[in-house]
């Protein structure tokens, strides 16, 4: 076996070399051996065990297998599959790290394969010279440095940040944000709508009303010279994290019923992520994703007087377009934040609070005396569950996958903790309730822990699917159910929260749950909303516990 | 980070993490030599002005303990908890510090860079802290302990 190991510094920042290299069909255009490429079957270029057949510029064809491909460790693996030179078991693996003094990249390529001994040296150069050092320099000279756009720090978005809500001790240096066609340019762009400033401070009168107002999924539309615009993180194809742009869209007055809002904190959900990828048809492309946020009222659309400029507010559930500076909402679906509840906790913990409240008191009430089966339980909305339930009288059975996670959820008040790891959970819950099993569990888990779910049901326990981290649940003779008269209800947000009639006592419970003292959250982490497919990359690596949140 | 009342009795938060890296131009083996004595602070830092490793142990014991003062006065004691000749990096913990971190473990890490005979190197911490300490510690940690040794020791190679 010989291992070839290669490595460079690319002038360049990280994530601009990833997003050329993670591309596995890419190597068509910079690498200079390579004459054409294309992946079999149409499969999409980051799905893992896509091949590519491509053939080099002196005639050979090969065909290359995806093995691995990360995001968060910057990392992708594959194999050879065909080839016209004897590159036995030829497995190989980029990888990049970030320079952190000077922006660079730290660019790594190795392999390992099996040559006949004949030909050991030849095959080696070619694989160091040919290959990886050629590619090394196509990808040098494609990135140079930085192109010629300039970047400037747009001041506008920053004034009036509340307190403890901006740039917060722990927060990342300020960010480089693309030039802003706002406050200078209007002028040329809009030479009669001077007063376009306005909406700053007091509402326009006579309001369009414009058709794609509040648009349901988060779609953008055509620009219109005579609109504002806003910076927004923008979803052209769905896609892996780095499908999320930055940049200005058209933002119309508010419409009728409708209010703008200055985002000061947005909330990152697992839903953003299917929503990102397709999983979820939710976002009409290109759009903006996100559905939780919080900020301040900045123009009030006609019809709309309960509120005021000024107020705070905050939001959870669609339509989609929160990852960005500015967006109109509807206004009745708004919540208005009282001065202890800041920004950050309120875009953190909306979604998740009303989650947390829907899922406890309208799917399954929990009384004093259940036993209630939470997994996930350090996760976000796990967190709020084992406290919630635990202060309504519950006994609170929580699964984690390791002892640092157990150790979060012991803290937050739960009685049994079981690392599903190390034990089978169902037997645990069994063990621990003497053989009676869970009136209830709640399940986010999906594919992973579904069947474990059923069978730590109590007789006439209720499987409380509500989210599918791991995968979808598949099918089910729901027959078997009767075994234990089992019920098992997948609720959807928005069934149990889309008038303000249902959300309402949610709101007001999370929130005097908060005040109370009964359900805490962690400081969310924070990530420039320029970051927000950092934010992403993070949430899938399930490197994150509590909340994360995008600061504009 | 928040000041609010909402979040004054938060529980949980994720551990600070710093990581700084950079590139030297001299090869790995060479800067390995360097770094790797657990008890070479004084030679390539520029604000360590003695170190000792206690109880007589050598410097390269997984166990080991050094025991160092810093240009200011301070005092720290780290534990060794790896050290890997083949992976080039060694892993520590803090036992006792001036700067207030608990849980404190750092990993300092050499990778050659085949293409110009430099080096890739990397150091990073995870520790845990009070919230509104957790910012200036990344900034004290990151940039005027890790990013001052490594300039100090790139500029010993010429750059």
């Amino acid at each position: 076996m010989v291992k070839v190991r290669q490595s460079t510094i690319i002038d360049a920042p990280v994530d601009d070399v990833w997003r050329v290299l993670r591309d596995f069909n890419g190597h068509e255009s910079w690498h200079p051996a390579i004459a054409s490429s294309v992946i079999e079957g149409g499969e999409p270029v980051d799905a893992v065990s896509s091949v590519r057949r491509f053939r080099l510029k002196d005639g050979g064809e090969l065909r290359e297998q995806l093995l691995s491909l990360s995001d968060c460790d910057r990392r992708l693996t594959y194999c050879l599959l065909e080839a016209p030179l004897p590159l036995m078991g030829y497995v190989a693996s980029i990888a990049l790290k970030p320079v952190t003094d000077g922006d660079g990249t730290f660019w790594e390529w190795s392999s390992v394969f099996y040559p006949p001994a004949e030909r050991r040296d030849e095959l080696v150069r070619l694989v160091t010279d040919g290959i990886y050092r050629a590619g090394f320099e196509a990808i040098r000279k494609l990135m140079g440095r930085p192109s010629t756009q300039v970047y400037s720090r747009r001041d506008v978005g920053n004034r009036g940040q509340e307190p403890g809500t901006g740039t917060g001790p722990a927060f990342i240096p300020p960010p480089l944000t693309p030039p802003h066609k706002g406050e200078g340019d209007s002028a040329t762009l809009m030479p009669d709508r001077a007063k376009v400033q306005a909406f700053e401070t007091e509402a326009p009168t006579a309001s369009p009303s414009p058709l794609w107002g509040g648009a349901r999924g988060g779609g953008i539309k055509e620009p219109q010279a005579t609109h504002d615009h806003t910076r927004a993180v923008v979803v052209e194809r769905h896609g892996g994290p780095e499908v999320l742009q930055l940049r200005e869209v058209p933002l119309p007055p508010p419409g009728s019923g409708e209010v703008r809002v200055r985002h000061t904190a947005i909330g990152v959900n697992f839903i953003d992520v299917y929503c990102r990828t397709g999983f979820f048809d939710l976002l009409n492309l290109p759009g903006v994703p996100g559905m939780e946020a919080a900020g301040v009222i900045e123009a009030l659309g006609q019809g709309v007087d309960d509120l005021a400029v000024g107020d705070r507010v905050a939001y959870a559930g669609p339509p989609l377009g929160a990852y960005a500076e500015r967006t109109n909402r509807p206004a009745e679906m708004l919540v208005t934040l009282s001065n202890d509840i800041a920004d950050g906790l309120a875009a953190a913990g909306l979604l998740k609070g009303v989650t947390a409240s829907f899922l406890l008191h309208d799917v399954f009430a929990v009384r004093p005396g259940h036993v209630v089966l939470i997994h996930a339980a350090a996760g976000a909305i796990g967190q709020l569950l084992v406290q919630w339930a635990k202060n309504l009288g519950a006994t609170v059975i929580a699964t984690v996958s390791d002892d640092a996670k157990a150790r979060v959820v012991e803290r937050l008040g739960a009685h049994h903790v079981i690392v599903y790891s190390r034990e089978d959970f169902a037997e645990g819950v069994m063990r621990v309730t003497g053989g009676r099993g869970a009136d209830v569990v709640y399940d986010a888990v999906g594919k992973d822990t579904f069947a474990g779910s059923l069978a730590a049901l109590a007789v006439r326990g209720h499987l409380v699917s509500f989210g599918q981290a791991s995968g979808p649940v598949g099918d089910w003779d729901i027959g078997r159910f009767a075994s234990k008269s089992v019920t098992v209800s997948r609720p959807n947000y928005g069934h149990y929260t889309d008038t303000p009639e249902r959300l309402a006592p949610h709101v007001t419970r999370f929130f005097s749950a908060l005040r109370a003292g009964i359900v805490t959250l962690a400081s969310p982490t924070r990530y420039p909303l320029e970051r927000a497919a950092e934010a992403h990359r993070d949430l899938e690596a399930r490197g994150t516990t509590g909340s994360l949140v995008l600061i504009p | 980070m928040q000041t609010s009342a909402g979040f004054s009795n938060a529980k949980v938060r994720l551990m600070p993490k710093v990581y700084i890296s950079t590139v030297m131009t001299a090869p790995a083996a060479e800067v390995w030599r360097i770094v790797r004595d657990f008890n070479g602070l004084p030679s390539w830092t520029p604000f360590v002005v003695e170190s000792r490793i206690e109880q007589g142990a050598k410097a390269d014991q997984i166990g080991c303990i050094r025991n160092f003062t810093l240009k200011d006065g301070g005092r720290i004691r780290e534990r060794l908890l790896a050290l890997s000749d083949y992976d080039l990096s060694y892993t520590y913990s803090i036992l006792e510090s001036p700067m207030g971190v608990s849980d404190y473990i750092a990993t300092l890490a050499l990778t050659p860079v085949t293409d110009g005979n430099a080096t890739f190197a990397s150091w990073q911490a995870e520790f845990d802290c009070p919230p509104e300490r957790e910012a200036a510690l990344i900034q004290q940690i990151g940039q005027g302990v890790f990013q001052t040794a490594f300039s100090a020791l790139k500029q010993r190679f010429g750059r």
